[in-house]
């Protein structure tokens, strides 16, 4: 097994793999910038090295500082966890160019699947459904000729992108003339590349993934899949697995769809597919593969009783997978605690006076922060994930109400009231959602 | 009469959108801030001309004044 990690993130993600890393005997060493030099996931390492100034520009996505750094630790392996570096097919070169494991994929498949309109392309060639889309498109007028021919409403999307940024719906021509020069404004300064492409808008649907790992020996396993319908911006706000009122067909269906995806680019390590789901028409469309682990995994091993972090390095290691027999099932949500407030999802940096979690049976935090911590404007404004673990999908329910109420948070606003208004809303209780409920909800 | 245009949120000033002395109507997006990955327009309440009072890259907190719009 490996025996050192150099973890390049910060925060809860941070926090959760070098957790694995305790439990395993792995020596962890964290990065930090100079605006988290005290922060939990520093503490928690056994080592940690400084990486730059507050920008992430200038700390978290330099990879460069950080393969130095991870050598002079003498580090065997580089997790990215999710965001910043772990998508970025380059910096997974140069980890496994200075002679480190790359906790993740190989760096041609990031690049493969981290362009919207190849994935769809590897998709299709697997026989997977996607839905109608274009090709690149570069100017409002090509936008325009292009969804006249697959036909409105479309959404707009960056290539390159994720994370819902510069993602947009157009109904007309006019709506899509603007969506582009905003879109394409956006996807070059977040992605550094301004690539667009436009899909076919579905109404009503459910936004359910995949968990996957491609073991070691090349084979394909999925974990299952989680429902993120309830999202806002475009990202997601709660997730759980199993996705309500799945009809188990269709689950498997989306399964194989995933593993043919995975088989289709000899797939390694942990990773999601994202699916389009239709209910009332119970047809799917494979939508894009994060290479990755994902924010919302924890859900998956609740029910699956299976550690991803310890499986990604296992395989990194080459070494087979140690999944159980049995699994826990049950029904495990997942909602995220963003430092944003709960009416119009608007950013609420500051420092934070309390920091009480719940805690108890079924309940898991993953969080980054205690009280007297500075939430910045630096970085994403997730502050920790709170999911609860019950028999069926009404016992996780009811724990999620008391979890809620017993997570007090105060100097900086949090989603909290919000995740408590959604345990009010008639149509998420009756998993009857779709991914338009949050706007609905406004 | 003149009008206070204020941050709803922290953040830094990422782009101006209209020129010092702008004509803008109601509704218009006079700045973009940025604030933990996140655009946040600031949208004119009238309209009217419109004096800057930040500049690209300042750091603006809840409250801080804008623009004016006069």
């Amino acid at each position: 097994m490996i025996d050192s990690v150099l973890v390049a993130n910060r925060g809860e993600i941070a926090r959760r793999v070098i957790r694995t890393c305790r439990r395993l005997g792995i020596r962890s060493i964290a990065v930090y910038s100079e605006a988290d030099a005290e922060s939990l996931h520093v503490l928690e390492a056994d080592e940690s090295v400084a990486i730059g100034a507050p920008a992430a520009a200038e700390s978290y996505l330099r990879g460069d500082v950080i393969v130095e750094q991870a050598l002079r630790a003498g580090a065997a392996a580089v997790h990215p966890g999710y965001g910043f570096l772990s998508e970025n097919g380059e910096f997974a070169s140069a980890v496994e160019a200075a002679g480190m494991l790359w906790v993740g994929p190989t760096p041609s498949t990031i690049e493969e699947m981290g362009h919207k309109i190849n994935a769809r392309e590897i998709a299709k060639r697997a026989g997977v459904p996607v839905t109608d889309g274009s090709g690149r498109v570069d100017t409002p007028e090509a936008a325009v000729a292009a969804a006249r021919s697959i036909g409105y409403p479309v959404m707009v999307k960056p290539a390159a992108g994720g994370g819902g940024i510069g993602m947009a719906i157009a109904a007309d021509d006019a709506e899509l003339t603007k969506a582009i020069e905003t879109a394409q404004s956006r996807a070059a300064r977040a992605f550094g590349n301004a690539e667009l492409l436009l899909e076919t808008y579905v109404p009503g649907a459910r936004h359910v993934e995949v968990q996957v790992l491609g073991l070691a020996d090349g084979s394909i396993v999925s974990l299952g899949e989680r429902d993120c319908s309830v999202q806002r911006r475009h990202q997601k706000l709660v997730e759980e697995t199993p996705s309500p009122g799945l009809p188990d067909a269709l689950r498997a269906e989306l399964l194989t769809a995933a593993e043919r995806v995975a088989a289709a680019v000899g797939y390694r390590g942990a990773g999601t597919c994202e699916f389009l789901v239709s209910l009332e028409t119970e047809r799917f469309y494979f939508l894009e593969m994060n290479t990755r682990l994902q924010v919302e995994h924890p859900i998956t091993e609740l029910v699956t009783g299976v550690d991803l972090v310890e499986q990604q390095l296992r395989i990194a290691a080459g070494l087979a997978p140690t999944l159980p027999e049995t699994r826990p099932g049950g029904h495990a949500i997942e909602y995220r605690i963003y430092a944003e407030d709960p009416q119009r999802f608007l950013p609420s940096p500051g420092t934070i006076t309390r920091w009480d979690e719940p805690s108890g049976e079924g309940i898991r935090i993953d969080s980054g922060f205690r009280a007297d911590d500075k939430v910045t404007l630096h970085y994403d404004p997730l502050l920790a994930k709170l999911c609860v673990h019950g028999a069926d999908r009404e016992s996780a329910l009811a724990r999620s109400r008391e979890a809620l109420d017993a997570f007090e948070v105060e100097g900086v606003k949090t989603t909290i009231a919000f995740h408590c208004e959604l345990l009010e809303n008639e149509a998420f209780l009756a998993g009857r959602h779709t991914t338009q409920l949050v706007a609905s909800m406004r | 009469l003149a009008a206070d245009v204020r941050s709803e949120v922290p953040g830094s000033v990422w782009k101006i959108v209209v020129d010092d002395g702008a004509t803008v109507a109601e509704g218009d997006e006079i700045v973009i801030l940025e604030s933990m990955k996140m655009e946040i327009p600031v949208i004119a309440p009238a309209g009217g001309t419109v004096r800057l009072k930040v500049e690209v890259d300042a750091v603006v907190d809840e409250g801080d004044l804008i623009a004016v719009i006069e």
